[in-house]
């Protein structure tokens, strides 16, 4: 009977100065019939999860372009943690070298997309994560 | 959970549904998380949330509650973080909901109100919630009316709803909080397409955004006059529905809106109108509540029968009419019995 939604945050942390991949992705996902909650350009990690926490997610995609995902996404995590939200999928995408991707993924960060990813395969990811993990009508609690 | 003086009954809203215990403890001690899941439970209708309501309910009424309506790109979402960071300088609990259309498409929404106000994102004694206005059975205004009593029974001491004022949903929205600030621009057409909307309805105030545009001015004499001509009074409060104008984006003007917030709010109180009218919003919502009740119980029965009445109206043995009026007795029946058709 509950109509449950999914809900994603879609974050660009950092400094570097454009948002158009995370605008697509978040488009791609509203498309998809998931409900985005869309930040802007240059979230701190402790916005990013105050808003998760805030806004219920279940989980955050982060753009990172910077060069700055090797400290943003473990602090992200750490603070998730904190929160007691460490059932909330980190995800997210940008240009991160595969030894790296390979360090954050055992630090518990979900899959990693690079730049030529096409969309689809990232809103792919997020609906089976949601639907294996949260379950389709089952509340969180 | 006695209700001291307000004769409130015993009885849950869902018999056989408690509202999870320890959500509601963590709610109690003040934890954001707990808000959080709680507006959830009732966006998903989750069961037990209407028990979550219930148990919270005496804590309910003493937030004051703002709409800010208008039309997108008026600069609501700009307005609100002003007022919001205005209310937390005066040291106030500030709850913000910003409700953004579902797709009709796809039923998914992008909620981008937040871009606004990222400057007040980590404030503790700041929680701002976007909704998606998904098509939830009772009625868009009928949840957005429940997050906002969510934060108040939380304690947050102002609540700002942001809603784009295009539909009756959201004028409805706009009719559960204490004052209405209607949010127009230059761009957004004269005064008489706001009214042909409906907006002089719900206005308590009429604020001019983008003043710094031009025909700000001529759009703010046009409403004026209009209020003159179509009696822009609450006479009930002795109050004239006065056009600001205000540039959000430089925080000009939001002194004065701010004032004028305050003086409707006084003018409310005094004359008594602030109880009757919140007792009103909760008649209407004991309505809505038990209508929603009704059609999900009346829903789940459909349900469970949907391939045989589709075999029948195929066939053409009976109508819509005949099928609707058959399953409205069967409910009848098994309401009269003491079932509850909702749990099946
Ligand atoms: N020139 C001007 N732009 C403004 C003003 N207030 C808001 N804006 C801009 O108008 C756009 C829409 O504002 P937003 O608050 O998101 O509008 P909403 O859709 O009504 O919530 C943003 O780019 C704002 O920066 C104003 O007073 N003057
Ligand atoms: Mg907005």
């Amino acid at each position: 009977m509950t109509d449950r939604k999914y809900r994603v945050l879609v974050a660009k942390p950092g400094l570097d100065g454009h948002d158009r991949g995370a605008k697509v992705v978040a488009a791609a996902l509203r498309d998809a019939g998931f409900e985005v909650i869309y930040t802007g350009l240059h979230q701190t990690p402790e916005q990013i999860v105050s808003t998760a926490v805030q806004e219920d997610v279940d989980v955050v995609a982060l753009s990172i372009l910077s060069g700055a995902h090797m400290t943003l996404f473990p602090k992200v995590l750490d603070l998730l943690e904190e929160e007691g939200l460490d059932d909330v999928l980190v995800t997210g995408g940008g240009i991160i070298p595969e030894d790296d991707i390979e360090k954050l993924e055992q630090r518990g960060v979900g899959k990693l997309f690079g730049p030529g990813t096409d969309t689809s395969e990232a809103v792919d990811y997020i609906r089976t994560w949601c639907e294996e993990h949260r379950g389709d009508g089952a509340g969180r609690e | 959970m006695n209700g001291v003086g307000g004769g409130r009954e015993e009885r849950g809203p869902e018999p056989g549904e408690e509202p999870p215990a320890g959500l509601l403890e963590e709610f109690g001690r003040g934890r954001q998380r707990a808000l959080a899941r709680a507006i959830s439970m009732v966006e998903d209708e989750t069961p037990g949330f209407e028990a979550l309501l219930d148990a919270v309910h005496e804590r309910v009424g003493r937030a004051r509650r703002i709409g800010i309506t208008g039309p997108p790109g008026a600069g609501k979402s700009t307005l609100t973080k002003e007022l919001a960071r205005s209310y937390r300088q005066e040291g106030l609990r500030v709850g913000v909901i910003a409700v953004d259309p579902t797709s009709p498409f796809s039923g998914g929404a992008l909620l981008g109100d937040r871009v606004r106000m990222t400057e007040l994102a980590s404030d503790r004694g700041l929680f701002i919630r976007s909704m998606a206005s998904r098509g939830s059975l009772g009625g868009l205004a009928t949840s957005t009316r429940e997050a906002a009593d969510l934060m108040d029974a939380f304690g947050l001491e102002r609540v700002l709803l942001e809603t784009v004022g295009v539909g009756q949903s959201e004028l409805e929205i706009a009719r559960t909080a204490d004052t209405t600030a209607v949010v127009l621009v230059p761009e957004s057409g004269d005064g008489i397409q706001a009214m042909k909307a409906g907006l002089n309805e719900i206005a308590d105030l009429f604020v001019v955004n983008k003043a710094d545009r031009p025909g700000a001015d001529r759009l703010r004499k046009e409403l004026e006059i209009m209020q003159r001509i179509r009696g822009g009074r609450d006479e009930e409060i002795d109050w004239e529905v006065p056009v600001l104008q205000t540039v959000a984006s430089e925080a000009e003007g939001v002194g004065e809106l701010l004032e004028r917030l305050d003086a409707h709010f006084g003018r409310l109180r005094e004359s008594g109108a602030l109880e009757a009218r919140r007792t009103d919003v909760r008649v209407e919502q004991a309505r809505s509540v038990l209508l929603r009740r009704l059609e999900r119980a009346a829903d789940s029965q459909w349900e469970e029968r949907r391939d045989e009445i589709r075999r029948r109206l195929a066939s053409g043995e009976a109508s819509p009419y005949a099928v609707a009026a058959e399953m409205e007795a069967a409910f009848r029946r098994e309401m009269a019995a003491g079932g509850d058709p909702a749990r099946s």
